[in-house]
């Protein structure tokens, strides 16, 4: 394998997926706080709520074209970039993205055009209804690719088939109901609706602010203080942390996240801040809070946590173990009734891919030098640093939003969101989710490294025949157009905040909020 | 766990379903872009521009997820074809990426502000992402007939030894416009369904009769094509319909003219060809007698025919190598496990159905001509 192919595939699809990705927690967020306002709307029948929601509709609008724009590529991406990963796994994770355009991108995408258009063509309920559709179809599709995604962090109920090489589905229950891609499907759905409601607030502040639009912005931020308080609660309290200990990678998470080298007597202590050290391999000035660890990672008192050091030689193990079924399938390769290699490989068929990171040093890992698999176990470390610095960073952005929607409430009814240094805090809150959030990607993707598939397809393996030049010509090209649409996006977006929400196409602007002639 | 259905079936089956998909994609986005494609020479001024644009405004979403949903299915059902096709025609694939991800934004701004200057770089875009993908997309079926120069390793390890340029063959460039005037005269159906009579509609007939007679004579040439260049690739050996999905384990073969083995062999596939000639008449004959709907009938049909056409005169192979045979994707070698077909087929039945209910309401919904006068009028309006 060309490194550089591999690294430059991997820097694409970084771009294009956070790029995706600064689009999608808004779309999560804002369809279902559209439902919640034109749900008062129907209910109340008061038109500033009609109002409200077309508002917020129109911004939802502008940033839901991107997201859908930007998703196209990553649907093909994988096969793109990732011609031998979907090989090799297309079996199991094919399933979930052809479920998810027929599940949600279809609801979303057909109801979409009705919400836009069909507001003078529907009764009230009706358009609800699809609005409804809009955001269930944005958060069933969430669900969809986090399955895909689990399965990449915790792959279940597949298995290698030697005859076609590559990985085949056992039991679609488990890769369902896979727990570490139901975790992350409810920690990343409710990122996105803080997400939404940190914007709502920012953009009403920024009205309130200026004494325009009041009674629209009070409203708007009444409901983002509540929906944002319930989410923020979600995002931590479900947070990623379930799952951590089902796998040797996803153990190895755990570790290179607290930066604990050494295997602790249980309860272990929390490393709350230090310097983790790569080299030297331990942690620098490190202060520890005792038990914390052990209680958050295993739910208990007597569970042990492995430290870095420990998980090493359990890869290392493996590495040797897949050694023996990396032979059994070159021998099933010319002999596919050989009956003595098939038993071998059924022993050993769990560890092929350890095996695999040996193709890193040497094309075949059954040539492999004592340093070639010493060097090979050391590569299953993630880069501690990152994910030490990442998750406390996102840790406290977790905590700090909940203590903000709180404050939010707060003043709510304390003085009508008229606290002006709270309001100035709001518009500054605005980009800190997307940060958040971006960092949470960073650290799930990073921490899974070397493994595109855990255990099972080490991430160098998994790229295309492509050359050099062709990525590159990619890579320019993407920039050149996801920076150019990025810039008018954000200017749009300002252009229309500006304009504020009173349509100057009403029928009777005079006389207020004109009724709806089914009114 | 009990699979009802057999291997083979349900690899015919996924076949047949591939052809859906695309057929699915090519009659609903097809029209978009049509439309897109026309835009430029149908619509003069802004209000025009307008018109045109706001009759596929709200659809253009749902269809192109037929070919988001084509790209996962070939996936979760066809993961070489998916693996091979992708990476192998990969500045092709970035071409289309590139102008289809133009068009959702194109749609969305263009009318945000007044500017002429701002919406004219925005029709511009608009036609890009119209005109663009659908000669692409026609280009990379041809390639598929005439094979792709790719190998496996024994660990089924794809390398692919072809270029962007080298894509682009006489015969590939008239798949190429033979896909370009398919759409064009599909879009122009479209605008007879959705326009008033007017200017626009006058022009897009105009272009739309064009489009339909190219149509006819590129489809014709395209056949003589096949047939003198004798095209085409036979099985070899014995042939395990449900054997594992590995393609060194089959082999294949270059054989002139195979591609028309299959007519001779199951004649009702005459029908594919047939409709590929009589859908552009038929919407020629719509156009002269101004009826809307037989001309857009006359537009589906075609691109009905033209996709079976590719399907059938392949069958079984879905993607022949032109410089390793035994490499080449068949229905048989190329498919995900068994199990997997089966549940994806279970989704299927399930949702497709669902899918297109709600598809047919919202058109329901969205149904009528458009106006002049709704579009300086209209809120909501593009």
């Amino acid at each position: 394998m060309d490194m550089a192919v591999v690294e430059l595939s991997r820097l694409q699809f970084a771009l294009t997926a956070m790029y995706h990705f600064l689009f999608v927690p808004l779309t999560l967020g804002l369809s279902f706080m559209l439902v919640i306002m034109e749900s008062i709307y129907v209910i109340t029948k008061r038109p500033i709520w009609r109002v409200i929601t077309r508002f917020w509709g129109k911004l939802f609008g502008i940033n839901f074209v991107l997201g859908v724009a930007t998703g196209l590529t990553m649907e093909f991406e994988f096969g793109t970039n990732w011609a031998y990963y979907s090989h090799y796994v297309g079996d199991i994770f094919g399933a979930p993205l052809a479920i998810e355009g027929l599940m949600a991108f279809f609801l979303e995408a057909t109801m979409v055009g009705v919400m836009f258009f069909g507001w003078d063509r529907l009764s009230r309920l009706q358009h609800l209804l699809i609005t409804l559709g809009v955001a269930l179809g944005s958060n069933l599709s969430a669900l969809w690719i986090l399955i895909a995604n689990g399965w990449m962090q915790n792959p279940v109920g597949a298995a290698f088939n030697p005859e076609t090489m590559r990985m085949e589905v056992t039991d679609f229950a488990a890769v369902l109901f896979n727990p570490v891609a139901q975790a992350k499907f409810v920690h990343t759905v409710s990122a996105g609706y803080v997400c939404a409601s940190t914007f709502v607030m920012g953009v009403s502040a920024l009205y309130l602010l200026r004494g325009k639009y009041t009674n629209i912005a009070r409203r708007s931020m009444m409901v983002a203080a509540a929906f944002g308080l319930a989410s923020s609660l979600s995002v931590v309290v479900l947070g990623d942390e379930s799952g951590y200990a089902l796998t040797d990678n996803q153990k190895m998470k755990m570790a290179s996240i607290e930066a604990m080298w050494e295997t602790e007597e249980a309860p272990a202590a929390i490393t709350l801040i230090g310097l983790p050290d790569m080299e030297a391999k331990t942690t620098h000035y490190a202060i520890k809070l005792p038990y914390v660890m052990g209680i958050i990672g295993t739910r208990s008192l007597t569970g042990k946590i492995t430290g870095i050091h420990e998980l090493v030689l359990t890869a290392d193990a493996r590495i040797r173990s897949g050694m023996i079924g990396y032979d059994a399938v070159q021998k099933l390769k010319g002999n596919r009734g050989d009956l003595a290699a098939r038993a071998t490989f059924e022993a050993h068929k769990r560890d092929i891919g350890y095996a695999m990171l040996l193709k890193r040093y040497v094309a075949d890992p059954r040539q492999a030098s004592e340093q070639q698999i010493l060097k090979a176990a050391a590569d299953t470390i993630p880069n501690v640093p990152v994910m030490f610095f990442l998750f406390r960073f996102m840790a406290a952005m977790g905590f700090a939003f909940i203590a903000y929607f709180a404050m939010a409430f707060y003043c709510a009814s304390a003085s009508q969101f008229s606290t002006r240094w709270f309001l100035r805090l709001a518009v500054v809150m605005i980009p800190l989710p997307w940060l958040a959030i971006e960092g949470g990607w960073v650290l799930a993707e990073i921490g899974r490294q070397p493994w595109a598939v855990d255990g099972v397809l080490p991430t160098f393996l998994g790229a295309s025949s492509l050359t050099i030049g062709q990525i590159w010509t990619t890579i320019i090209g993407f920039t050149a157009l996801y920076g150019t649409l990025a810039v008018i996006e954000i200017r749009l977006m300002i252009a229309m905040i500006r304009k504020g929400p009173i349509e100057h196409h009403e029928p009777t602007p005079q006389a207020g909020f004109a009724p709806l002639p089914a009114e | 766990m009990h699979i009802p259905l057999d291997y083979e079936t349900l690899r015919l089956i996924w076949w047949a379903l591939l052809g859906v998909l695309l057929i699915g994609f090519a009659l609903t986005d097809g029209y978009d872009l049509g439309v897109a494609s026309l835009l430029p020479f149908v619509a003069r001024d802004d209000e025009e521009r307008r018109l045109t644009i706001n009759t596929i405004a709200p659809h253009w979403e749902g269809h192109q997820v037929w070919l988001i949903l084509g790209g996962g299915a070939i996936f979760a059902a066809w993961p070489f074809v998916y693996a091979v096709s992708f990476s192998g025609f990969y500045l092709a694939m970035f071409l289309v990426l590139a102008s289809l991800i133009l068009r959702p934004v194109a749609f969305k701004y263009r009318s945000k502000h007044s500017d002429p200057a701002w919406r004219a770089r925005w029709d511009w875009a608009l036609f890009v992402g119209g005109f663009v993908p659908a000669l692409v997309f026609g280009v990379a079926v041809g390639n598929v007939l005439i094979g792709a120069p790719f190998s496996f390793d024994s660990d089924l390890r794809m390398t692919y030894e072809g270029s962007l340029l080298g894509l682009f063959t006489p015969f590939t460039l008239l798949t190429g416009l033979l896909s370009v005037t398919m759409l064009v005269t599909h879009g122009a159906g479209w605008l007879a369904l959705k326009v008033e009579e007017g200017a626009v509609l006058r022009r897009a007939r105009r272009i739309g009769s064009a489009a339909a007679i190219a149509s006819v004579v590129l489809f014709a040439l395209g056949g003589v094509m096949v047939a003198k260049a004798g095209m085409g690739m036979r099985l070899m050996g014995v042939v395990d319909a449900s054997g594992p999905s590995n393609p060194l384990m089959s082999a294949s073969a270059a054989a002139s003219g195979a591609w028309l083995d299959n007519y001779a062999a199951h004649s009702w596939m005459v029908l594919a060809p047939a409709l590929g000639l009589i859908g552009p008449m038929l919407a020629l004959l719509g156009i002269s007698t101004r009826r809307a709907w037989v001309q857009f009938a006359g537009s589906s049909l075609a691109i009905l025919g033209t996709v079976a056409t590719v399907g059938c005169s392949m069958f079984p192979f879905i993607l022949p190598s032109s410089i390793d045979p035994k490499s080449s994707l068949t229905v048989w070698n190329a498919s995900s496990s068994h199990l997997t077909l089966f549940i994806m087929l279970v989704v299927t039945i399930i949702f497709l159905p669902i899918v297109l209910a709600y598809t047919a309401w919202v058109m329901k919904v969205l149904s009528g001509r458009i106006t002049l006068a709704d579009v300086r009028t209209s809120p909501d309006f593009y």
